[in-house]
């Protein structure tokens, strides 16, 4: 098997506010191993950048917690690891791009110190001449010139400031990049460059990816394992072909996010949403999560929460295809756990 | 053929910056029919929103036309396009910026009709609200709340009716959906077709995304830095596009199913030009994988290719 990268067991994440607790993820397991990217789909407020988040230890001080569970990367615990730590985790083990290219970046200093400033962190060059050396070749390989390095981010365009945050989190070829929704604010066209650009740039460096995104077409494209997310919990994944197989043997959720979608290939006259909204997390439903939008609710869903349920790698959270899947066996909690 | 119900003939605005000249729209013609759906697409810059807003004036074109049921509707009066506004009104893209966040729902939707003086009792004017608010799909309970209080869908649901609020014939929907996440943005669509068979509206339907528009329209108009480059029928446009730049936009859509995996997609360099003080030729020429020297000779004209097939490209 190859080698595991990443492991979050039984994740639980909470935001406390002035008036209420905001459960945001709720027993969370992922995996990456290394070198593959993982598509992490979900809807606004699914808990998918808190995840993320929680991985670089960046939630919002006194605001966020982990209450619960364990987040491994290689050899090391994330969650008692120590801010000394985290510092020299971030930018050289994980880096993260972040949705919004034109906030990200410092508007005071110019894009190559920006660079500079990670690599003067992470690496020890001995000489100036070495970073701005390395500098000039982040810039080359992200396909701008080394030229501009003394220009400042509004000199840029929205997909030029995205490579050059990419540039910035590739600085130290960390081994995992968490790219949260990162060609969201771009045009199709400048996407579709960003995205074969990233995706070159992964195998180059042999980086493993968690891509957040809610465009199920550019999961399609990219990523080799995908894990669709709702009200804080992985409620089904597999491997790229697995999900986009186009059968019926889905979580409801999962089927519901690609009814919604507008084919370009066949005309249909009408959609089919999922009906209702995502669940208030301050107040999540009972059972399944899913079971106030779902369409195949039975009795069952709304007393007691699916066990996952795993057959050749694709695994589902559902009591409905629970008994309907034969190849499909229940997840021992042996089986779990981090050995 | 029936005399389309809005129509433009040469519609140009430039805004005046610093640097010259910018041309925001520059020269575009597209007849919409009673009943049916042009759909507007194109990237960041091309244009789109400001041709929205130049069709129901809300912005003051430079030159050109804008025919609605044959009359040239810029060069009425502001009392008499008081009149015309009943019938055209626009939904925004933006629902968290277009609600004015110290109104409450029924002030939002009654604000059109007090405006307008189409009704005057309050008691028919707060009929009236909830008579919108069930058209929409928003319960009644909503009716005093504020839009702060509400999630993206439902304050796009209040755009809509304040939209429909004076019976309009036309609606310029601008980018309604993209700021909402897919389940939602599949309920809104599904209104905005459903609200189109009942009165019979007319949309003029701005957006980025292929996919949406292809759903929605009967007509499609690709617009390249402020002209049209190609339009046609959706089902033409999307079955056999023309234009190198249709091309481009559609290859670059992300398919949600495997079969374009790992093939490798036709990438188009370079990004938009300034639409500032543009040089004469086609726009595209700089990013086109098949320029050639008489593409920056001269403009290039709109030629109908087959009928009702428009594009402009020396190709053809």
């Amino acid at each position: 098997m190859e080698e595991k990268l990443l492991e979050i067991r039984d994740l639980h994440v909470e935001y406390i506010t002035d008036d209420a607790r905001v459960f945001a993820v709720n027993g969370l397991d992922l995996d990456v191993k290394k070198g593959e990217t993982l598509g992490l789909v979900g809807e606004t407020g699914a808990g998918k950048t808190t995840t993320a988040l929680s991985i670089l230890r960046l939630l919002p001080e006194r605001v966020g917690r982990i209450t619960r569970g364990t987040i491994r990367l290689g050899e090391r615990d994330i969650i008692k690891a120590s801010e000394g730590d985290m510092l020299q985790i971030r930018g050289e083990v994980v880096s993260m791009i972040f949705q919004d290219p034109m906030t990200s970046l410092n508007p005071v200093h110019t894009v190559g110190d920006q660079v500079a400033e990670v690599l003067d962190l992470h690496k020890k060059y001995k000489t100036r001449e070495a970073v701005e050396a390395r500098v000039d070749e982040i810039l080359r390989l992200v396909g701008l010139s080394a030229e501009r390095k003394k220009e400042y981010p509004h000199q840029f365009s929205g997909g030029m400031k995205q490579r050059i945050v990419i540039a910035i989190a590739l600085a130290c070829e960390p081994q995992l990049l968490l790219a949260d929704e990162p060609t969201t604010a771009l045009d199709v066209t400048i996407q579709a460059q960003v995205l074969s650009m990233m995706k070159e740039l992964k195998e180059k460096l042999d980086t493993a990816m968690i891509l957040i995104t809610h465009d199920l077409g550019v999961v399609a494209e990219t990523c080799d394992r995908v894990a669709v997310m709702y009200a804080g919990e992985i409620i089904e994944s597999g491997s790229v072909e697995q999900i986009f197989d186009g059968g019926e043997n889905h979580h409801p959720y999962t089927l519901g996010l690609f009814g919604s979608l507008p084919d370009l290939t066949h005309k249909t006259r009408r959609l089919n949403p999922i009906e209702g909204l995502m669940p208030d997390p301050t107040d999540l439903p009972g059972g399944c999560r899913f079971h106030t939008r779902c369409p195949k609710c039975m009795e069952i869903c709304r007393s007691e929460k699916p066990g996952a349920i795993i057959g050749d790698g694709h695994m589902l959270k559902c009591h409905f295809l629970e008994s309907r899947l034969p190849g499909f066996s229940k997840l021992s909690a042996e089986s779990v756990t981090y050995k | 053929m029936n005399t389309p119900l809005i129509q433009t003939q040469d519609l140009k605005k430039y805004f005046r910056t610093p640097g010259g000249l910018l041309h925001a729209v520059d020269g575009v013609n597209f007849a919409v029919e009673k009943g049916k759906t042009l759909g507007v697409v194109g990237e960041s810059g091309c244009g789109k929103s400001t041709l929205g807003r130049l069709v129901i004036r809300l912005l003051e074109a430079t030159e050109g036309k804008v025919l609605y049921n044959g009359e040239n509707i810029l060069s009425y009066s502001d009392e008499k396009m008081l009149e015309m506004r009943k019938k055209m009104q626009i939904i925004f893209q933006d629902p968290y910026a277009s609600l004015n966040p110290r109104m409450t729902v029924s002030e939002i939707i009654a604000e059109p009709v007090k405006v307008c003086r189409t009704l005057t009792k309050p008691d028919d004017i707060l009929e009236k609200v909830y008579e919108l608010m069930e058209t929409v799909g928003l319960a009644d309970r909503f009716v005093n709340t504020y839009p702060h209080e509400l999630d993206g869908g439902r304050r796009q649901r209040i755009g809509i009716a304040r939209a429909l609020a004076l019976d309009p014939e036309f609606i310029v929907c601008d980018e309604p959906v993209s700021a909402l996440d897919v389940s939602i943005q599949a309920q809104v669509l599904n209104l905005l077709m459903d609200l189109q068979e009942e009165r019979g509206l007319t949309y003029m339907f701005i957006t980025h995304n292929l996919s949406v528009v292809k759903h929605i329209s009967s007509g499609i108009v690709v617009m390249y830095l402020g002209q049209c480059v190609e339009s046609a029928l959706s089902d033409e446009l999307f079955d056999d596009p023309k234009h190198p730049y249709t091309n481009a936009l559609l290859s670059a859509i992300p398919v949600p199913n495997l079969s374009r995996r790992n093939k490798r997609r036709e990438v188009i360099r370079g990004e938009v030009t300034s639409p500032i003080n543009p040089k004469p030729g086609c726009r595209f020429a700089v990013r086109c994988p098949y320029a050639k020297p008489e593409c920056t000779a001269e403009d290039i004209p709109l030629k109908e290719i087959s009928k009702g097939h428009f594009v402009s490209c020396v190709l053809y």
